[in-house]
């Protein structure tokens, strides 16, 4: 899966997911395997406390402002490993995107990431956003032109059923959303292996999930997550 | 059945429709479009009837077509009649809606590229609900692709003879509730409790797709009419969850129940044994007794003092409950209420004005 090295900036907020323990599980994970990266948070939906149910604690998984660059060069989105350095605190003139590697090619893309249940069907569904460095959102087409070459393909040829622009749960502001229609078959795929679901197994949900849906919109999981710890 | 879904599929909101005032372009501008909108339909479909109103006044470029109702911009994928109900707390006759043909928000609202956009945002809501009630989206992905443009377009044009043909192919099911169907509080009809079409599978279906729109007032009012008017969608909170049914023998399942359930941080704590109160016990209504008696305009007020402690006066008032335009009692069964007045894509629109007292709301 090869490691992503995405460079520390973004603002956190500390989230549980449905089921609690694997959103838990997940973001230490993550954090263990990913130490240069920032760590999956938890938003809690306190603006709008009416949400707040019995069972689950009503929030979502966020990540937010991770750079990726895509060159025109080239056709699969990644993450140059050099641009780390570009977001050194000392370094005011990282700002910049033009400084950044002096390559035109070069395009920084910042996306955010937001795992949220849906309760309709039960599993957890990808949302994000992507801007450019002067804040500007990106359309769909241009999302599309980031995203790894596979997923641009289904994206194309499934236009309305595979990325769709939907409205945020919560923020009432469009985003895109991976369609989740067929993520409880890949689930049951993963853990038809699983003989009982026992807690580490339920722990694994969620980086289960992450790695199938992640590489769809170029976030890689380095493969010591999904090793038992 | 068949009597409240016509009831449903005929009813139709009247629209003057504006142009916003920086798209006029001639002298004097044009006057207002008036529209009977369908309210099981969705407003980007009433272009090809507004347009020619317009079409000479417009100013050069392309059209991104949007409403806005007092400002607030329209989710052009929520249905005309929700949309009524919810902006409307005293229902303004004919209601008066600006369009506008350029300067789509499109940081606020999803691109909408004509009727495309709303078919497959119907057809993806249908899936959703078909995921709902049978815990998979087989019956929605095998059917083919001209019978879902003749479901959408019997949609497009209101017509339920069509639609009933067409939805027969869909096995929606219908919730069973053997009190109701039993009980005298239903009518004759509903004790048919059958899919509309006769190729339907009677399922005892658990869970009702819904869709609920809450308005959390802050500021107490007497009539409908001094209702603050709802200036941000930040407002509404909006919660799409399945409702969870959980029959128990001789017990009603009841629209009152019903959105408690949906907003149980509002409604009271999770379910603790009852302590002699009474013997019934039904899901989430432990503190329900049989004092506890709605009015004829749905304000349900639980007079009961929750088992936490906490008095009347904490909890939340319903004061406006809304679908399809009707306030239904709130002791009516879920059962009849889901089957009856939900909309073509299954779903079950309802609009609440709730008032919670400002030691519960953050």
């Amino acid at each position: 899966a090869g490691n992503f090295q995405f460079p520390e900036i973004g603002s956190l907020h500390l989230i549980r997911c449905y089921p609690p323990a694997s959103a838990q599980a997940f973001a230490e994970k993550w954090k263990l395997n990913n130490p240069a990266y920032p760590p999956w948070t938890w938003v809690k939906s306190l603006e709008v406390p009416i949400f707040a149910t019995n069972q689950v604690e009503e929030g979502y998984l966020s990540l937010e402002n991770v750079c990726i660059v895509k060159s025109n060069d080239d056709e699969v989105a990644s993450c140059v490993e050099g641009e780390a350095s570009l977001y050194d605190k000392e370094d005011e003139e990282s700002t910049d995107s033009a400084t950044l590697s002096g390559n035109d090619n070069v395009q920084p893309y910042y996306f955010d990431f937001h795992i949220i249940y849906s309760a309709s069907f039960r599993v957890p569904v990808l949302y994000f956003r992507a801007y450019c460095s002067d804040g500007r959102s990106l359309g769909l087409n241009e999302i599309e032109s980031v995203l790894p070459a596979n997923s641009a393909k289904v994206l194309l040829e499934s236009k309305w059923t595979f990325i769709t622009q939907e409205e945020h749960p919560y923020l009432n502001r469009p985003w895109c959303k991976l369609h989740p229609c067929g993520s409880s078959d890949w689930m049951k795929l993963l853990f038809q292996a699983v003989e009982k679901v026992d807690r580490p197994a339920m722990e694994l949900y969620l980086v289960s999930w992450f790695s199938v849906v992640g590489p769809v919109i170029g976030l890689g999981i380095p493969i010591q997550m999904l090793k038992e710890p | 059945m068949k009597e409240a879904q016509e009831f449903v599929w005929m009813g139709a909101i009247p629209l003057q429709i504006h142009l916003h005032e920086s798209e006029v372009t001639t002298v004097p501008p044009p006057p207002p479009a008036l529209i009977l909108a369908p309210r099981i339909g969705y407003l980007p479909l009433l272009l090809p009837l507004i347009k020619p109103y317009f079409s000479s006044t417009l100013p050069p470029g392309v059209d991104t077509v949007w409403f806005e109702y007092k400002g607030l911009p329209l989710k052009w994928y929520i249905p005309t009649g929700v949309l009524f109900d919810l902006l409307c707390a005293e229902p303004e006759r004919p209601w008066n809606l600006t369009i506008h043909f350029r300067g789509y928000p499109s940081h606020l609202l999803i691109p909408c590229e004509g009727e495309d956009s709303v078919k497959w945002n119907f057809i993806n809501s249908l899936k959703e609900a078909d995921y709902i009630i049978n815990g998979n989206c087989k019956n929605v992905m095998h059917m083919s692709q001209s019978d879902q443009l003749e479901l959408w377009n019997s949609v497009v044009n209101a017509n339920l003879e069509a639609f009933i043909r067409s939805s027969s192919k869909l096995k929606s099911g219908t919730i069973e509730d053997d009190y109701a169907s039993k009980s005298s509080l239903s009518s004759q009809k509903s004790q048919k409790m059958i899919g509309e079409a006769d190729t339907s599978v009677q399922t005892k279906t658990g869970k009702v797709p819904v869709r609920l729109y809450v308005w959390n007032v802050s500021e107490d009012f007497g009539d409908m009419e001094d209702a603050p008017p709802i200036d941000s969608w930040d407002r509404i909170s909006y919660v799409n969850r399945p409702l969870e049914i959980h029959r128990e023998e001789g017990k009603c399942f009841t629209l009152h129940d019903a959105i408690k359930t949906l907003l149980p941080e509002l409604f009271g704590k999770k379910r603790k044994p009852s302590e002699g109160e009474n013997d019934e016990q039904s899901f989430g209504s432990e503190e329900e007794t049989k004092n506890n008696r709605m009015t004829e305009e749905g304000e349900g007020n639980i007079s009961q003092p929750l088992e936490t402690g906490s008095t009347a006066d904490d909890d939340p008032e319903i004061k406006l409950l809304r679908i399809q335009g009707i306030e239904p009692k709130l002791e009516t069964p879920i059962s009849w209420v889901a089957n009856h007045l939900r909309h073509p894509e299954n779903f079950l629109h309802v609009c609440v004005y709730i008032k919670v007292p400002s030691a519960k709301s953050l």
